[in-house]
């Protein structure tokens, strides 16, 4: 995101005295350009000039060779006998591209170079080194170095008044703050001074000036321009790839001359890297008033210049050295050798230039571009390449399409003064440049939308201010507007609108709370889940959040079958960590690595439940269509996105590991077992509302074979599953021995719950008869079965039933177990009599009998 | 003890010998320390083998005339020696009474956790705040999916495939089948349920939408690739930015007290214009109050508007989204976002059933 330099942005409009870099962030975020951050001062203490006197090379132990130089640094000399500062100070140096007389950069001991890196004397391979000879890297001015500065040759080299003991924070422009700003994707025009300088003056009313409309305008083409020829075979979206092309020629520039210290300082602080005359003025250009720019080395230019789309198989060795092959959507800047128009690839248009056109050391003569390409097609080919370039980033946000010749001209003016060239009359300027369309606002819709009542003549002058041409108004009501050249995000009334109420401030539009009508308050999905997460909170379980990422080998640590329909997982194109590439298909797997967490954190009992969704991809659904935006799919369409997004079930699960309740003073905790799973699971049933079917599910990963419940609901539909996990899961796991986990499907309960109202049982008054009753039966007879047939049994008569002890022994037999419920009987129209009693009991028996073979104990 | 004394058996007719007798009862209550030595005293003064017991026996035997004396005479002063065992009956249950619960008192410093004690996660309880606060305003509270089509997630909010917001957005693309894109997403907002909803329901909507929604960033203090937003949706005639504004404001302060409120910025999103981010005014600021980023917002795009089939000449609305972790970071000073994420057990028992 742009840097803006104060004394750089005071060129384009009028800033008050005394202005700082948070002043200057408070007064654009105002108008919608946020500060990103103040880059503070990048060097502070004595950085100075130096001259070096003396160079003598040591050659080291470790192979190494060092400098040791004497540096004459002026008034910061170490003191002679009558106290001049006439002493250079020795200073060991590791690189050797200066020599005696050069004039360096010094960091005296005090200095804080950017990292920071506090400069202090240190000894260092036998001497004293009173400070540190710097490099661009050191100072900050840049990411590469050839070693060190050298003031006159790498920096500053248009300066003679350089003296040792200088300031050369000042110098280099190191001690200024410069704010960083973001903006936002309509915003192309800020990436440049000018479009910054103009938001400035919209917030505090300071006077703008635009070099984007300078008083005399760039000249026109003429006959002799170097030709170019647009041919735009396969517009992207119908919008032809280059509207604006515009070349201009400079020649006998002095390929040795440098580009002055306030340039060079100019683009340090942008974040851009000095790299030669020719290619610094386009990029300063580009900073000021937003224009990209390239600069071609004429001689290895051959016209015609043709802008066309890649061919299949094309390929381009870009600036950066990177041999890519072209897509045929890419727009391409090509020249013409041996008379073939086009045959030769010399750029990426809008992104990136190649390395066989470009300005060398030895380019006298120049040919510029300026122009202006779809934002669509250099987007797309930035991204197809990865090549963020500045051009880049400024052509797909919009760039102002009346520009080119000015920014040309500007490159000319500066070529000539700063590099002794000759501008030539000749001017190639292809403009096919649309017209930009008038946008009919509502006079009231600026207040429609706002709430502020603005009135036409304030609207008026808001959208002059910002460059529009507002017409009379042609019709009752509106009035029709032209957005400037410079704003082609300004497309829509609502895109008017914002301007209008953004400059007269979001902060005079008032606060009025709208009322809504009436509500309907909660589904009963939304508070059946509230209800659902606070009963397991009530119950001791604490409620956790995991990521829904997942590893394949996980399902393994499961135990999952080959064939399982949990290992069938939404993959993820770019997952964050590459062994967690697939979207969960159940809780648990993401559960059981928060236990782990909390007991390898020393948490050894461990009761955690999480409520979220999961993904059930569905095999052989159909990818989603790709729609157009801005208009309401035709219902089949809608039908096939919905069928493409995979049902994603709202589950609950939890887990108790350790002790399920804790042990104290009153005695011995109790160890978690399968009961605490399905107490969980049986829970969440009853805050549905649902009976759940508990039966024993000997298959089922990762559940223990001999501890595992599937719950269903009465019209068989599948819950879940609660109960152990199994000990090879729990050992593979590293779970505490015994952990219990259940899982279950919301929306199914959901689904199963009767949502009319209850309907309640009178409450009967009459006394209660209790009868006791156990029952025989084979040990492998599930108790749920033997009580299901006692309550059908017992009839109306019986209120209630409790299995109160399970008993084994030789007194019931081998293979046996004695199950003991106690009825309670109660009638709801007179008192039960004892052979009501008796009838009851007998019944319940013979039900038992017939359904489960059970015998009443003797 | 008296009741090893009894001097013989009075005659019911000898004043003098039933006073005595009397006297002697009396003491004997009298002398009782305990229930034990009162239940002894009455079996000896009234029981069957008492004299007085033995004196009203002997009334059967008297003649005629005596019958009648003797009966006065014996009749109250078994009865003062009844009335003076059931005082003191009382009196000593009493004293035991008295004497148990001081014998059963406990020490109420222990502890009594004896059940775990569970807790909600403070990021669903913050959801559940939110929601609770649109609904007392009469608004509805809408889901949907988080694997979303690409459609809902992007386009149906005017973001197209060559929006320069869209790379903005650090996306998490579900893998097509073979060369197909699937073109699904982990969605990167709460807003793909505002398409949705206008989709599915009648006009007006006031809708919140709270939820999970996932950006390709890697966990650090002060990000996390998983994080929930609420979004909120207004789409009624005659709805403006000061609607918008009303509805923040009243929200801020339900947050963060009674002198929260909002400003709005100039912004940039593709499914609101004219946008705004907002800032609130948070007086507990660490380092003073001041305005710290909340969410963003703005009038809802009529190109999204069209996309739901509702005529954007007829109808406005005003649409806003905010991160919830960043909500409770502020309000409960959490200063790094891995406590919030990793489920550690100790982190939520701090909030427990409420927040």
């Amino acid at each position: 995101m742009p840097n803006i330099v104060l004394d750089w942005l005071g060129e384009h409009v009028e800033l008050p005295a005394g202005l700082t870099a948070e002043q200057l962030a408070a007064d654009l975020v105002r108008v919608g350009l946020e500060e990103e951050q103040v880059h503070g001062a990048a060097v502070t203490g004595p950085l100075v000039v130096g001259r070096v006197l003396e160079q003598v090379p040591e050659p080291q132990k470790n192979g190494k060779t060092i400098n040791w130089c004497q540096v004459d640094v002026g008034e910061h000399n170490d003191p002679d006998a009558s106290g001049a500062p006439t002493v250079a100070r020795g200073i060991v140096c590791g690189a050797h591209n200066f020599g005696v007389g050069d004039l360096v950069v010094v960091a005296l001991p005090g200095t804080v170079l950017p990292g920071p890196f506090a400069i202090a004397a240190r000894k260092t391979y036998g001497h004293v080194s009173d400070g540190m000879i710097c490099s661009t890297t050191e100072l900050g001015l840049g990411e590469e170095s050839d070693g060190i500065v050298v003031l006159g040759r790498d920096l500053l080299a248009d300066r003679t008044d350089l003296e040792p003991g200088q300031d050369a924070v000042a110098l280099l422009g190191l001690g200024e703050e410069v704010l960083e700003i973001n903006v936002t994707p309509d915003r192309g025009y800020c990436f440049s001074y000018r479009g910054v300088a103009r938001e400035f003056a919209h917030s505090t009313g300071a006077r703008f000036t635009d070099h984007g409309l300078p008083q005399v305008p760039p000249p026109g083409p003429t006959p002799d321009g170097f030709p170019v020829v647009v041919q735009d075979a396969d517009p992207i979206h119908g919008v032809v790839g280059c509207d604006r092309f515009v070349t201009r020629i400079v020649r006998g520039i002095d390929p040795a001359a440098p580009s002055p210290a306030w340039m060079q300082r100019r683009l340090t602080q942008a974040g851009m890297r000095p790299i030669s005359l020719t290619v610094d003025v386009t990029n300063y250009v580009m900073l000021d008033l937003g224009q990209p720019l390239h600069a071609y080395d004429l001689a290895q230019v051959a016209a015609p210049i043709v802008v066309r789309r890649a061919t299949s198989g094309e390929r381009l060795t870009t600036l950066d050295d990177v041999d890519r092959a072209l897509d045929v959507q890419d727009l391409l800047i090509t020249d013409s050798p041996q008379d073939a128009d086009g045959a030769r690839v010399l750029g990426l248009a809008g992104v990136m230039g190649g390395a066989s056109s470009e300005v060398g050391p030895t380019t006298t003569d120049v040919l510029v571009e300026a122009a202006h390409f779809d934002p669509v097609s250099v987007a797309r080919t930035a991204r197809r390449h990865k090549l963020p370039s500045e051009a880049a980033k400024r052509f797909e946000r919009g760039v102002d399409p009346r520009l080119p010749g000015v920014a040309a001209q500007r490159v000319v003016d500066l070529l000539v003064e700063l590099g002794g060239g000759t501008a030539d009359d000749a001017v190639s300027d292809i403009d096919i440049v649309p017209a930009p369309a008038t946008i009919e606002l509502p006079v009231a819709e600026a207040e429609r939308l706002v709430g502020v009542a603005y009135g036409e003549e304030r609207v008026r002058e808001l959208l002059e201010q910002i460059g529009c041409t507002v017409g009379d108004t042609p019709g009752i009501g509106r009035i029709g507007v032209v957005p400037p050249s410079w704003r082609p995000d300004l497309t829509t009334t609502a895109d008017l609108v914002e301007e209008v109420a953004r400059l007269d401030g979001y902060d005079a539009i008032p606060s009025i709370l709208p009322a809504a009508p009436a509500g309907r308050g909660l589904t009963r999905a939304q508070s059946v889940r509230r209800s659902v997460a606070r009963g397991l909170a009530e119950a001791g379980f604490v409620e956790t959040l995991s990521y829904p990422f997942v590893d394949p080998a996980q399902h393994d640590a499961l135990r999952l079958p080959a064939d399982d329909v949990r290992r069938r997982a939404l993959r993820l194109v770019n997952p964050l960590a590459g062994d967690r590439p697939e979207v969960r298909t159940n809780l648990l797997t993401t559960l059981l690595d928060t236990v782990r967490r909390n007991t390898g954190r020393g948490n050894d009992d461990v009761a955690i439940f999480e409520i979220g969704l999961v993904t059930r991809p569905v095999e052989g659904a159909p990818a989603a269509p790709s729609l157009p935006l801005g208009v309401r799919p035709d219902d089949e369409d809608l039908a096939r996105l919905r069928e493409a997004v995979p049902p994603q079930p709202r589950r609950v699960a939890g887990v108790v590991a350790g002790r399920a309740t804790p042990g104290g003073w009153w005695g011995e905790g109790r160890a978690a077992d399968w009961t605490d799973a399905l107490a969980g699971a049986r829970l969440v049933a009853a805050r549905v509302g649902v009976d759940v079917r508990v039966e024993p599910d000997t298959d089922h990963a990762p559940w223990h074979p001999g501890r595992c419940a599937r719950l269903t609901t009465a019209d068989g539909a599948l819950v879940g599953h609660a109960g152990e996990l199994h000990p090879k899961v729990v050992e593979t796991l590293g779970l505490p021995a015994r952990t219990v986990a259940f899982e279950v499907d919301l929306d199914v309960l959901l689904a199963a719950a009767d949502p009319s109202p209850l309907q309640a049982h009178e409450v009967s008054t009459f006394p209660l008869a209790k009868e006791d009753l156990a029952l025989v039966v084979d040990a492998g007879v599930p108790a749920e079965d033997v009580r299901a047939a006692v309550v059908e049994g017992a009839g109306a008569l019986l209120e209630d039933v409790r299995l109160f002890d399970v008993f084994t022994g030789p007194q019931v037999g081998e293979g046996k177990k004695s199950l003991a419920f106690s009825l309670r009987l109660r009638g709801t129209d007179r008192t039960l009599t004892a052979d009501d009693v008796v009838a009851v009991r007998e019944a319940a028996v013979a039900a038992a009998t017939a359904r489960t073979g059970a015998v009443l104990r003797a | 003890m008296s009741t090893d004394t009894t001097p013989g058996v009075p005659s019911p007719l000898d004043e003098a010998a039933l006073d005595a007798v009397v006297a002697d009862a009396l003491a004997a209550v009298a002398a009782a320390g305990s229930l034990d030595e009162l239940k002894a005293a009455r079996i000896a003064h009234t029981g069957d083998k008492s004299p007085l017991a033995l004196a009203n026996r002997q009334i059967g035997g008297l003649e005629p005339a005596d019958k009648g004396r003797a009966g006065k005479l014996l009749g109250p002063r078994r009865g003062s020696v009844a009335q003076a065992i059931a005082a003191r009956q009382v009196e000593l249950e009493a004293e035991r009474d008295e004497r148990v619960l001081v014998e059963e008192s406990v020490d109420v410093t222990l502890p009594t956790d004896r059940r775990r004690a569970g807790a909600r996660h403070p990021l669903e309880l913050v959801q559940e705040q939110v929601a609770d606060l649109f609904v007392a305003m009469g608004w509805e509270i809408a889901e949907g999916p988080e694997v979303e089509a690409e459609w809902f997630n992007f386009d149906a909010l005017n973001f197209g495939p060559d929006h320069p917001a869209r790379q903005m957005q650090d996306t998490f693309f579900v893998e097509g089948v073979g060369q197909e894109l699937a073109n699904l997403v982990l969605r990167t907002h709460t807003s793909p349920v505002q398409a949705r909803t206008l989709l599915e329901r009648d006009l007006p909507v006031y809708i919140a939408c709270p939820g999970k929604v996932f950006r390709t960033d890697e966990l650090d203090a002060t990000h996390t690739p998983v994080f929930h937003q609420v979004e909120g949706l207004a789409v009624d005639k005659g709805l403006t930015m000061a609607n918008l504004k009303g509805t923040l404001d009243h929200f801020a302060r339900a947050m963060f007290g009674p002198e929260a409120r909002t400003r709005l910025r100039p912004s940039f999103f593709p499914f609101t214009e004219p946008s705004a981010e907002m800032d609130l005014w948070f007086p507990q600021k660490k380092g003073g109050a001041g305005w710290i980023e909340w969410g963003g917002c703005g009038m809802v795009n009529a190109n999204v508007l069209r996309a739901a089939g509702i005529d954007p000449e007829v109808y406005s609305g005003f649409a806003f989204g905010m991160g919830i972790e960043r909500t409770l970071m502020l309000r409960h000073g959490i200063a790094d976002m891995h406590d919030m994420v990793e489920g550690d057990v100790r982190f939520s028992t701090q909030f427990g059933m409420g927040i």
